[in-house]
């Protein structure tokens, strides 16, 4: 079977769920192969093998981490030369669309983008992938007809199915282009860990909107509880109430979780396009006809100063 | 300083938005279209920028008749001149080869005057792909600096701040260069009555795939590298329970989450 390559979503070694979801996807397709670039190899290779990661190409270069994105595209365009695999899977995130969108002119590939589901040709490799579009009210199913399918895999599309796989690694012999260092990261600041989880790697996601009147401790306090990421609106987050990076909808993060909360959150199409693909949402707003009503599966008409509070400590009593 | 804004005329998403049934694309021609909103940062940005010192701002779409509207907002709001790319045979392009024509549009441009930085948004609001930046860049050979969430030039280098999942990035990169932008970095201005006559006058160039010397072999639905087998509109959420809170709203919303395993 060939080789399907996946590029390791990781930070210094600590491997994100995305990857599990990417290698699962790939034994569907082939015998995954993960793509590891920079330090902490020894620290991924468990999880790595758990999710069946046959081989492992690594680049410890420590340039390549100095420069944006092109070093990436680079290892991933070498090795789809060097191994001819039937597909290459990366994180749909902003960094991984960008890698994609560059590999895919660099081998004349297709490309396909934000899939949230990955289906199998008889024989292996890449049949059909699905997207949700139009702020997810189309679902496509789009094909790559040249070259080798390039796909970026949103997180959440998979199940993370446990497989033992070998990780027999090999060192790629990588450097950089000039090209590739025409954009130097300078500076790089960590975030402050929230304790939270992952706003798109998140099982369930609360959000609070302009509704909060920037009081967002009910909406933390009940995402606490449900052990869920907080979300915002772009009202909240224009209105300097919560960061950007939290931000739910088109122009912030697209997220599909199990459970998806929206409190103060009037659902405009801004909004609709960042969480209407979650599986069951639940929405607490004064205003009865505010639209996001019409995606619940539940709400409740009501002040969320007084429903939240009192849903948080239900659900703590019930946890026990 | 001399800077293009690639842009795109996108169907309004306010509206209903769908496809064409014969050949999967995006149907284009009966909706509402209008400037794609995150390109308005990107026109803005460049504004900034050339006002600040001299220069000018240059539009570049690539798109049907309707696209000119895209063209003409972003002269309203102060750019100088436009090219609209326009050609039957690039009916049906996918980011691929609407990065090719973007790029040859600009190289075409650079024989007169090379521009010194590129800028765009960070993605359409139809497609949303968020991969034309990265493409046109690789195409150019230009470094590419992207998701911008603040953009300053000081003497031949371009600074961006990156607002990442796990950090926040200082990037920088030698003139010439590719930027995108995020909603984050500035406030676009509206048209004023001033601006609105004054983009009666600004000149447009109309080119077609000959004039960039372009193959249409290379573009349009049938050279796509991927293409869309079928669509099909979500089905409509089935009606969920809506209780009014009188006291026990908070109470009935965990009972619920019970019953659905979430506790």
């Amino acid at each position: 079977m060939a080789e399907v390559l996946v590029l390791v979503d990781h930070i210094d070694g600590s491997v994100r769920k995305t990857t599990s979801e990417l290698l699962t996807i790939a034994r569907r397709l082939g015998e995954p192969s993960a793509v590891y670039i920079g330090d902490g190899f020894d620290t991924a290779r468990e999880s790595l093998a758990k999710f069946g990661a046959e081989k492992a190409y690594r680049v410890e270069s420590p340039e390549v981490l100095d420069h944006l994105v092109v070093p990436q595209a680079e290892v991933l365009a070498q090795l789809v030369a060097d191994t001819a695999p039937a597909a290459v899977l990366i994180p749909a995130s902003t960094e991984g669309k960008e890698v994609a969108a560059r590999l895919a002119i660099k081998t004349g590939s297709g490309l396909i983008t934000d899939a949230v589901d990955v289906q199998a040709g008889e024989g292996g490799g890449v049949m059909t992938t699905t997207q949700s579009v139009f702020a997810g009210s189309y679902t496509v199913v789009a094909t790559v007809t040249k070259g080798t399918p390039i796909v970026a895999v949103k997180p959440n599309s998979a199940t993370p199915e446990e497989a033992a796989g070998a990780v027999a690694d090999e060192v790629v012999d990588y450097s950089p282009s000039d090209a590739a260092k025409g954009a130097r990261i300078t500076e790089s600041k960590p975030k402050v860990a929230s304790g939270r989880p992952e706003l798109t790697e998140a099982a369930i996601v609360v959000s609070g909107g302009r509704g909060t009147a920037g009081d967002f401790a009910p909406i933390e306090a009940f995402a606490d509880a449900l052990g869920a990421a907080v979300g915002a609106s772009r009202a909240a987050v224009d209105a300097g109430w919560y960061p950007h990076a939290s931000q739910v909808g088109q122009t912030g993060k697209q997220v599909s979780p199990q459970l998806y909360v929206a409190a103060g959150i009037s659902g405009a199409i801004q909004h609709r396009a960042g969480m209407q693909t979650s599986k069951t949402i639940v929405a607490v707003n004064k205003d009865n006809e505010a639209p996001i009503f019409e995606l619940v599966d539940f709400g409740v008409v009501g002040d969320l100063f007084t429903v939240l509070p009192q849903a948080t400590e239900a659900v703590t009593t019930a946890k026990g | 300083m001399n800077i293009v804004v690639c842009v795109k005329h996108v169907p309004d998403a306010q509206g209903e938005r769908t496809f064409n049934a014969s050949d999967n694309t995006v149907d284009r021609e009966n909706v509402d279209g209008l400037l794609s909103e995150l390109d308005e940062y990107a026109v803005e940005a460049a504004l900034t920028l050339v006002e600040a010192g001299e220069g000018e701002v240059t539009i570049v779409t690539v798109g049907p008749d309707a696209a000119a509207d895209a063209i003409k907002k972003s002269l309203q709001m102060g750019a100088h001149k436009g090219v609209h790319v326009n050609d039957e045979a690039i009916h049906g392009s996918d980011a691929i080869a609407t990065s090719l024509v973007l790029a040859e549009t600009i190289k075409k441009l650079s024989a007169e005057t090379a521009p010194d930085l590129v800028i765009t948004g960070m993605a359409s609001t139809d497609g949303a792909m968020g991969v034309v930046p990265a493409m046109l860049a690789e195409r150019l050979g230009l470094p590419a600096i992207t998701y911008a969430s603040e953009l300053s030039v000081d003497g031949g280098t371009a600074r961006i701040r990156r607002d990442g999942d796990v950090s926040t990035q200082t990037i920088e990169a030698s003139l010439p260069a590719l930027v995108s932008v995020t909603d984050q970095i500035n406030e676009p201005r509206y048209p004023s009555f001033k601006g609105i006559m004054a983009a009666k006058k600004k000149p447009v160039e109309q080119w077609a795939l000959a004039d960039l010397g372009v193959d249409p072999a290379q573009v349009g639905l049938d050279a796509a590298w991927s293409k869309v087998e079928s669509f099909a509109a979500r089905p409509p959420r089935t009606a969920g329970e809506i209780v009014v809170d009188e006291g026990d709203g908070g109470t009935k919303l965990a009972s619920f989450l019970a019953s659905r395993k979430f506790i």
